[in-house]
């Protein structure tokens, strides 16, 4: 399957990625509803940091209702029908790279469909291919 | 006639609001009616849900004369405001408040599985149950359709294995519904003794199991099968992250995230809840000599390394999956054996997945009985919970007979033949058959060790001064499982505990004797005002303790105040706020737990206890009962009187024995004079008017019992 990388040192901050994940996942255009995170580096190192799943998978084995899963593409998915909304997956990302949002019960994940890369002027979030 | 409807309700479910769903069940089975009751903003602003709520229902439903086994004797089970949540772990906790056959005195407990949250979410803030059926039944819940049913349940199997199981089967509409049940029942050795206790179960999807967690002290399981309930079942579909309508879900989230990743980074380097459970106390309580061996003689043991958490963890646990009693709780504590096959007894033979082995119940059933084998404790475990008893009884009982055996005191003929030598698991299984049969000597140990003291006098005429030193209950409930000889503080913790001996209410053997964070008096009385007040809040709320302070945060030992956890504390705030909307402080927090321990205290002297002769401990909570105990720890022992300024050279043990035992029971007398007065109570042990008014619990009643105990 492909999932999405980064090269940080080539991001602006535009977060132009965040508005067309939030698009493609919720409809909306909210960095807040987005699951891939820009974030700027605070103290003396300039520059941006790049949050996003690689779909190792290891929140699957968290989950204690079976609501994680990996996809026939491979992608590592959330039933949101079968998702409590408790947040367990969310703290043990070793990626950091699972978000919430009140409005919202299940987590914000990535699902690799590409619209980040897309969506990525600079070229600081690309697709590879991942066996 | 079995499956017969004897009663039926139909109701429209309560929509939760910040975290209440305003409404309780009352159930009453003499009379065969079910109605509900409002919750009022009165009782949630002084008793706030759970314990709180329990306590007051049952102090509306007794006298003073009223005993376990009368029809007016209640059973309620509630959560609280922030039961349900499923963000923060140890979010699912139900508070289970009956008259104990075993105090006569409100007993409460703390038990997981799904059955509070669900009873929420179906519309009810709390369960109470009254009265007494003629014939065994079930009560089901129907929280998606709107409607209780009270069925006749002459058929069923009363153990918890056999009925847990098939009523999950029966009530799911599929294999995706089974989580949407839970269901409380006990088991045939609630019948048969006094030390019956609830399973509430919980279906584990990964396992493909039911699973069941307990209610385990003073008897809630022999009350639940004196009014003829085989199973209280629940069912409701739907629960999300939101089902508790939170006034302000993201200080919930901030909390839960933050201890979420908390637990993945830390609990590896602290206690390992994920991986072994409450077991990793065995070898700590071993090595700092706190772990019961043989009835609380000594503290620890050679062969214990064969039933650490190393053992277990090793050959018996199953690892990597998510074991939480309730949604959301990654501190994942609740272990399990799978594919355990029955040794003995009358399920021999089967496979079976055995929610084992917590610490108190490896000491208890092991341990203080001498025995040192893990697979027993396994088998122990299986049959305590399927059969209704509570393991620490359990233990404590066997550990009393054993000494009482070995001493001399009871002989064959009083134990029906048992050789009931420490380390004979045999002898102690066969016992626990008998206890759920009501058969033989079970049937008399299964009354609870306050009573087979009696019984041994009786029969035997043995001293009954010594029989006092070793029987280790307090108010008639036997201890649970730490060693408190050394720890002053915790001998406060136990003896003065509201229901009994239980180290939920303090557990300060390591604040006090390891760590060394509370030396003088004032620092004892202090922590024993606090953290019983503190430890009260959880069961008002739904919430487990484990998480405050099984792991900490990494920046904790910097704190001002670090065996309070600080950061946690301020969780417990938010979380509150989160789901009622409310603005408390972490002082009026407290505040909400004071009223209800208070009120407890109170509620005991209501049932003619509740006073400073009965916080007297056996002296062997307080030190060395016998010269075997001496003797195995003299350097201790003989240190400790030089420095206190004792002239021991050539004195003999018997002498020196007396010495240590005056200056103990006067350091214990004189922590409970300074405890009493921080708590707000006189000489006597009972809360001054002053207190109660101060309190917000001087109801008239109250006034008027109080007032009698004032000097």
């Amino acid at each position: 399957m492909k999932i999405v990388k980064s090269r940080p040192d080539l991001c602006t901050g535009c977060r132009a990625c965040m508005i067309a994940c939030s698009k493609v996942l919720y409809k909306v255009e909210d960095p807040d509803k987005s699951a891939i995170r820009i974030k700027e580096r605070s103290g003396a190192e300039s520059g941006y940091d790049i949050f996003v799943c690689n779909h190792c998978g290891k929140c699957i084995s968290i989950c204690s209702v079976e609501a994680i899963y990996k996809a026939k593409n491979g992608a590592v998915r959330i039933d949101a029908e079968k998702c409590v909304g408790c947040y367990m997956c969310v703290g043990f990302c070793p990626e950091q790279a699972m978000f919430v949002h009140k409005d919202i019960n299940e987590p914000i994940k990535c699902i690799a469909c590409g619209a980040c890369v897309r969506a990525c002027p600079t070229g600081a979030i690309y697709f590879e291919e991942q066996d | 006639m079995a499956g017969k409807i004897l009663a039926t309700y139909e109701y429209t479910p309560a929509k939760v609001e910040k975290g209440y769903a305003g409404k309780t069940l009352y159930i009453n089975l003499s009379e065969m009616t079910i109605k509900e009751k409002p919750v009022t903003e009165k009782m949630k602003e002084i008793f706030v849900g759970g314990r709180g709520f329990g306590l007051w229902y049952l102090w509306n439903a007794v006298s003073s004369d009223t005993k376990w086994n009368d029809p007016e004797n209640e059973i309620i089970i509630a959560g609280g405001p922030i039961c349900g949540i499923t963000q923060y772990p140890g979010s699912g906790k139900a508070a289970v408040v009956t008259l104990s056959p075993l105090t006569g005195c409100p007993m409460d407990n703390n038990v997981g599985g799904y059955f509070a949250p669900l009873l929420k979410f179906s519309g009810w803030d709390a369960l109470e149950i009254q009265g007494k059926s003629d014939r065994d039944v079930i009560v089901f819940i129907d929280g998606n359709r709107g409607k209780v049913v009270i069925e006749d349940a002459s058929d069923e199997p009363a153990d918890t294995h056999l009925l847990a199981e098939k009523l999950t089967e029966r009530y799911a509409d599929s294999e995706e519904d089974k989580r949407n049940i839970s269901v409380v029942s006990s088991g045939k050795g609630a019948e048969n003794t006094l030390i019956g206790m609830l399973n509430v179960s919980f279906y584990d999807v990964k396992r493909r199991a039911v699973r069941v967690k307990q209610a385990g002290r003073g008897g809630s399981g022999t009350v639940f099968r004196d009014k003829k309930i085989k199973a209280v079942v629940v069912k409701y579909k739907g629960v999300t992250g939101d089902s508790n309508n939170p006034a302000d879900k993201e200080k919930i989230i901030n909390a839960a995230l933050r201890l979420h990743k908390e637990i993945f980074e830390l609990d590896k380097l602290q206690n390992r809840m994920r991986e072994v459970g409450t077991a990793n106390l065995v070898e700590v309580m071993n090595d700092y000599d706190l772990l019961p061996v043989m009835n609380f003689q000594y503290g620890s043991h050679p062969d214990a390394d064969k039933i650490t958490s190393k053992v277990f963890r090793e050959k018996y646990f199953t690892q990597n999956v998510p074991d939480n009693c309730w949604y959301g709780c990654s501190l994942s504590c609740a272990k399990a054996v799978d594919n355990y096959e029955v040794k003995t007894g009358p399920y021999k033979g089967q496979k079976v997945c055995v929610d084992a082995a917590e610490y108190e119940t490896i000491a208890a059933v092991a341990a203080n009985c001498g025995i040192f084998d893990p697979e027993y404790v396994i088998e122990a475990n299986f049959y305590c919970d399927t059969y209704g008893l509570d393991t620490i009884s359990f233990g404590n009982i066997v550990g009393f007979a054993m000494e009482c055996y070995e001493r001399g005191i009871i002989n064959k003929e009083i134990t029906g033949g048992l050789e009931l030598k420490f380390g004979n698991a045999d002898a102690a299984l066969e016992l626990l058959h008998q206890m759920a049969r009501g058969e033989g000597f079970g049937k008399i140990a299964g009354q609870g060790v306050k009573n087979l003291r009696e019984y041994i006098l009786e029969k035997t005429g043995a001293d009954p001064k010594l029989l006092r030193d070793i029987s280790m209950e307090i108010k008639g409930l036997e201890v649970s499982m730490y060693v408190s000889k050394e720890s002053l503080a915790q001998q406060g913790g136990y003896a003065f505990a509201n229901k009994g001996p239980q180290h939920d209410e303090a557990w300060l053997i390591f604040m006090d004797m390891v760590n060394k964070q509370i030396p003088t008096f004032e620092d004892k009385a202090e922590a024993l005002h606090y953290f019983p007040i503190f430890r009260t809040w959880f069961s008002l709320q739904g919430l487990c303790k484990l998480p405050w302070n099984d792991i900490v945060p990494a920046d904790n030992a910097m704190t001002d105040e670090p065996h309070k956890i600080p950061a946690h504390v301020q969780n417990y705030v938010d979380l509150f706020n989160g789901v009622t909307g409310k603005n408390i402080t972490k002082e009026e927090l407290l505040l909400q737990s004071e009223r209800v321990f208070n009120f407890q205290r109170i509620f005991n002297l209501k049932m003619g206890k509740g006073t400073r002769e009965y916080d007297m401990p056996p002296f062997r909570l307080l030190g060395p009962a016998t010269k075997e105990e001496y003797e195995s720890r003299a350097e201790r022992y003989d240190k400790q009187l030089k420095e206190l300024g004792y002239d021991i050279e050539g004195k003999a043990k018997e002498e020196k024995m007396t010495m240590l035992r005056q200056y103990r029971e006067s350091q214990f007398e004189k922590l409970m004079d300074a405890v009493y007065k921080r708590r707000g109570w006189n000489k006597n042990g009972v809360p001054t008017l002053e207190t109660a008014k101060k309190l917000g619990i001087d109801f008239p009643d109250v006034v008027e019992l109080i007032a009698k105990y004032q000097v």
